[in-house]
Order: C-alpha cells, then sequence, then structure tokens
C-alpha cells in the first residue's frame, strides 16, 4: 500500500478545491487494517481534512475535526446514510435505521426511546446478572487454561448474557453475530467485503425480521420494552420491530469486539494486566481505554447538507464525509502518548462511542459487560499470556480479532 | 474567570479557575477533579458527572431538562434535591464563586 499525498493540482476533477491533500490510501483494504497506525497518521498528517480519491470521499482523522463533525448533525447529516452508499442516489441495502440512519426531529423521537430502555436505571436492575455470569465464565475459563479468547470469552460471554437480556428465544441465535458483520461490512464501499456480505445475508435478514416481532421477545427484555412504548404512543407500532433491530445490529458484535481489545491489550501488557489486578476497581476504565485505544468501531460517514468549511477547505453539498474515529482517538493533538495503553487514562472525551446526539446509545451496557468481565478476571488474581498465533478478522468498519490464542492462569 | 469551589465527601476543597464558557463537568475534567468521571464527554448519556449544588447557588442554574433528570434517576450515588449532572450547568460570570459537592461515588 502506498501512503502516498500530493496535493495534486492537474488531476483535480472540477469542483474539488485544489487545496484539499488527495491521499492514495484506501481505508478499507486488508492491509490498510494490517498495518493500520502509520497509515492512520499519514491520514492525520496530511491535513484537517483530505480527499481520498479511491472512493471519491471527503476524510477526517485529526480530533478535533472529527469531533466537530459528529457535533454538527445539521450540516453533516446521517440521514443519507452512515455508510459510503448515499441513499439520496443509491437505494439502501435494507430499510434505513430509524435512528442510526435518521436526523433530528425523527431522530429525537426514536432516540428517547432507546434511551430509556437502556438507562442507567435500567442498568442497576441488570448488573447483577451480568456480573454473576462473568465470574462464572472467568472461573470456567480457568478451569480450561488454554482457550481462544475471542470465541470463548469476547463472543461466548456477550453471548450469555445480550441475547437474554434483549428477552430472544434460544433458536437461531448463531444468527445474531453473521447479520451484525453483514450490517457493519455494508457501511463499507462496495469492495469484496461487502458485496459477499450482502450476497449471503438472506437468512440472517429473514432471522433478525421474525426475532424483532412482538409476539418473539419475551416480558422484561429490552426488546418487549421497546414495544411497549408503542403502547404509550412515543413511538408508531410500526416502528417498534425496526427499533429492536438496531439494538440486534449494534448490541452484540461491537461488545464482542469491545471485550476482545481489551483481553488482546491486557495480553500484551502485562504491567497494565499487573495494575488491574492489584486494584479491579480500575477495571471499568481499563475497558473504556480499550476502546479508545483500539477503537472497535473505526469509522462512520456523513453527508453535507450545505457548503461547508473544514480546516479553511471548502466542501461542497452532497459530499461523503469519512470520520475515523480510530485515527482521533490516537491524535497526539488530543492525547499525551496516544499509543499507549494506560488503563489510569483520563479517557473521557474520546470518540469510540461517537459523539453528539448519535453518540453510542448502548454505551452503558458495552461498559457494563467490559467492567464486569475486567473485575472478574482482576479479582481472580488472572495472567494472560498469548500463546499461539493471533489473527485478525476483516470487516469494513469494526476492527477486531478471528482469534487470540491465550493461557489464563492465576498470576 | 469564573472560579468553582468543589468539595469532595472527605470535605476536603479545591477551587479552580475555569475560563467561563465551558460546561462544569469541562472544567472539572480539565483542571484534574478526579470525582468527575464524565463518561459519556458531556452528551447527558452517563450521569458520571453527578454533583450536589449548594443550596445557594441551586435557583441561579438554569433549569434541568427531562433527560437530564431521568439519568440522575440512575445515579450511583444517591439522588438528593440539590441534585444536577455538571455536564449540563453552563458556566456564566455569574457562577462566579459555584460550590459543587462531589457524591462518593460516580459508577
Ligand atoms: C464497545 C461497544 C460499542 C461501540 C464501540 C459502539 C460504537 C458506537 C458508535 C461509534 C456509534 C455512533 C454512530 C454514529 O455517530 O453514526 C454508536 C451508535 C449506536 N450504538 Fe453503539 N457501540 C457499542 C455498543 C453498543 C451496544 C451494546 C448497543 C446496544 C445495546 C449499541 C447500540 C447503538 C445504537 C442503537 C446506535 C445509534 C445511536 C444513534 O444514532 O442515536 N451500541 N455506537
Ligand atoms: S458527562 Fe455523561 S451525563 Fe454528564
Amino acid at each position: 500500500m502506498s501512503a502516498g499525498i500530493s496535493s495534486a493540482p492537474m488531476q483535480v476533477s472540477g469542483s474539488k478545491p485544489p487545496s484539499v491533500p488527495h491521499v492514495d490510501i484506501d481505508p478499507f483494504a486488508i492491509d490498510f487494517f494490517d498495518d493500520l497506525y502509520p497509515a492512520q497518521e499519514a491520514l492525520r498528517e496530511a491535513g484537517s481534512v483530505v480527499y481520498l480519491d479511491k472512493w471519491n470521499v471527503y476524510g477526517v482523522a485529526r480530533y478535533a475535526q472529527v469531533h466537530a463533525v459528529l457535533n454538527d448533525p445539521q450540516t453533516f447529516c446521517s440521514s443519507r446514510g452512515v455508510g459510503l452508499s448515499d441513499f439520496k442516489k443509491e437505494k439502501p441495502w435494507r430499510p434505513p435505521s430509524l435512528i442510526l440512519e435518521a436526523d433530528p426531529p425523527a431522530h429525537t423521537r426514536t432516540r428517547a426511546v432507546l434511551s430509556k430502555v437502556l438507562s442507567p436505571a435500567v442498568m442497576k436492575q441488570i448488573r447483577d446478572r451480568f456480573a454473576a455470569a462473568a465470574e462464572a465464565k472467568v472461573d470456567e475459563l480457568l478451569r480450561r487454561r488454554h482457550i481462544d479468547a475471542i470465541a470463548d470469552l469476547a463472543e461466548a460471554y456477550p453471548l450469555s448474557v445480550f441475547p437474554d437480556a434483549m428477552g430472544l428465544q434460544q433458536e437461531g441465535r448463531e444468527h445474531l453475530l453473521a447479520y451484525a458483520g453483514v450490517v457493519f461490512n455494508a457501511f463499507g464501499p462496495p469492495n469484496e467485503l461487502r458485496q459477499t456480505a450482502i450476497e449471503r445475508s438472506a437468512p440472517h435478514q429473514a432471522y433478525v425480521a421474525e426475532q424483532c416481532q412482538r409476539k418473539n421477545l419475551t416480558p422484561g427484555g429490552f426488546g418487549a420494552c421497546i414495544h411497549a412504548f408503542s403502547d404509550s404512543g412515543e413511538i408508531r407500532p410500526d416502528e417498534a420491530p425496526l427499533l429492536v433491530r438496531s439494538l440486534l445490529s449494534a448490541g452484540l458484535d461491537t461488545t464482542v469486539n469491545g471485550l476482545g481489545a481489551a483481553v488482546y491489550c491486557l495480553a500484551r501488557f502485562p504491567d497494565e494486566m499487573a495494575r488491574l489486578r492489584a486494584n479491579p476497581s480500575l477495571a471499568r476504565n481499563a475497558f473504556e481505554e480499550a476502546v479508545r485505544f483500539e477503537s472497535p468501531v473505526q469509522t462512520f460517514f456523513r453527508t453535507t447538507t450545505r457548503e461547508v468549511e473544514i480546516g479553511g477547505h471548502m466542501i461542497g453539498e452532497g459530499e461523503k464525509v469519512l470520520m475515523f474515529l480510530g485515527a482521533a482517538n490516537r491524535d497526539p493533538r488530543r492525547w499525551d502518548e496516544p499509543d499507549r495503553y494506560d488503563i489510569t487514562r483520563k479517557t473521557s472525551g474520546h470518540v469510540g462511542f461517537g459523539s453528539g446526539i448519535h453518540m453510542c446509545v448502548g454505551q452503558l451496557v458495552a461498559r457494563l459487560e467490559g467492567e464486569v468481565v475486567l473485575a472478574a478476571l482482576a479479582r481472580r488474581g488472572v495472567a494472560i499470556e498469548i500463546d499461539g498465533p493471533v489473527k485478525r478478522r476483516y470487516n469494513n468498519t469494526l476492527r477486531g480479532l478471528e482469534s487470540l490464542p491465550i493461557t489464563i492462569k492465576p498470576a | 474567570m469564573t472560579s468553582i469551589i468543589f468539595i469532595h465527601p472527605d470535605g476536603r476543597n479545591v477551587c479552580i479557575e475555569a475560563n467561563g464558557a465551558e460546561s462544569a463537568m469541562l472544567a472539572a475534567t480539565s483542571h484534574g477533579i478526579d470525582g468527575i468521571l464524565a463518561e459519556c464527554g458531556g452528551n447527558a448519556m452517563c450521569a458520571t458527572c453527578h454533583v450536589y449544588v449548594d443550596e445557594a447557588w441551586l435557583d441561579r442554574l438554569s433549569p434541568m431538562g427531562s433527560e437530564e433528570d431521568a439519568l440522575l434517576d440512575g445515579a450511583a450515588a444517591e439522588r438528593l434535591p440539590n441534585s444536577r449532572l455538571s455536564c449540563q450547568i453552563q458556566l456564566t460570570p455569574e457562577l462566579d464563586g459555584l460550590v459543587l459537592r462531589l457524591p462518593d461515588r460516580q459508577v
């Protein structure tokens, strides 16, 4: 991969202001995923805004601009899709999300409902159950000793709590991760990852559509709670299934990659694992710092609703802007020693969960899962060692591993 | 400049000088006040920036919105009549001398 950057005044197509640095990095290519950090640095250093020739979109990779774009939803809208595809020009691959791919005022209404379903008060109710499951899982893994931290922990733990918390039936749950994989690949460009994922998506889509129906959701779960808001008129009955779908799309694979990131960090930085063992109350921040450090959700797009200036460059209406959340979370302009995993870092302000009106509505669930798993590891006095080849999993939006073989034992 | 006094649960007082245009949460975190976590970065989503506003100041703050009200029900420490989310307290020169007490925990 070339990290070449040019100001390229000759090859600029018509309306593009020549001053925006053109970059010939493909941020959705396998070699980009394999060697991420030099390329992210090149994107950040090229300018406050860049033009990605490969996909004809603008990109922002510095913290200040990523934060600014996230917090100006009037100018940088979501209703034209938060992937590369512009819903104004192309039919979306599935009916758009009523929250992620919506703008105010429509977004405000659906967002209020999901905020209530996943509020701090609700977290208090599910906390003990989630914590007990984490303790049991860590005990089981300590007995087994040689495990794959992805399949046996990062996937197994969320799968043991989240589908139940949603109120899903037992059958067919194997579709959940596969469906989420499609959703997050589909935000990317029409590359092989996206095309293959969508081609194979029909059975997963059918499963999810069915599970979103009220009759299939156990009372008391998040899913049934969403439907209950259609009784009080805050949403229409036909909107409820699509809001359930949002949690099924975004609530599982993200935490799998968040937990995977945290274990991968603690395995690579044993001094930080030692600090965590010494002080298990650092578990929550150790997870948060892993979300900053690895940024399991790497990118999202916005579309400009008007001509707008970013860092001194004019950008026209109807342009896609790619926000590099992961690059912003390692921008040295914002973070001291950004490439250091530090479980006592003041992480407030990182954009791993986004920022502004679309900031992750499930962030409290994610933090709860991360906290209880890391606290269980810390309280059992666990040491983690990588004991086999680490394999990366490729997805256009999610960053994480396919396999992380570890030995887990008392320190 | 707006000075704010934070009182820790152990009675320790810390006075900081805010530049005046930010939220009380941002002023606290940028001055290293430990008792404010602010996990959501000020987006009114986490309730980990909970403070108890000194009674003398309570009426001088702008009223709380319904989101803040709902979030406070889920705060880790006990909710009291003077509970607020510090990310929703916009500092103004009139708030010079504001006194905020920190709860014993945020999660
Ligand atoms: C470590 C785990 C997670 C990460 C890194 C993450 C990341 C994100 C990010 C970056 C956004 C912003 C999207 C945008 O600005 O366009 C977002 C939104 C969202 N997330 Fe998460 N998320 C996680 C876990 C969860 C969980 C557990 C749920 C559900 C229970 C969830 C549900 C959602 C939903 C529904 C939205 C759309 C919110 C809106 O548009 O207002 N996420 N997430
Ligand atoms: S910082 Fe999260 S609610 Fe105030």
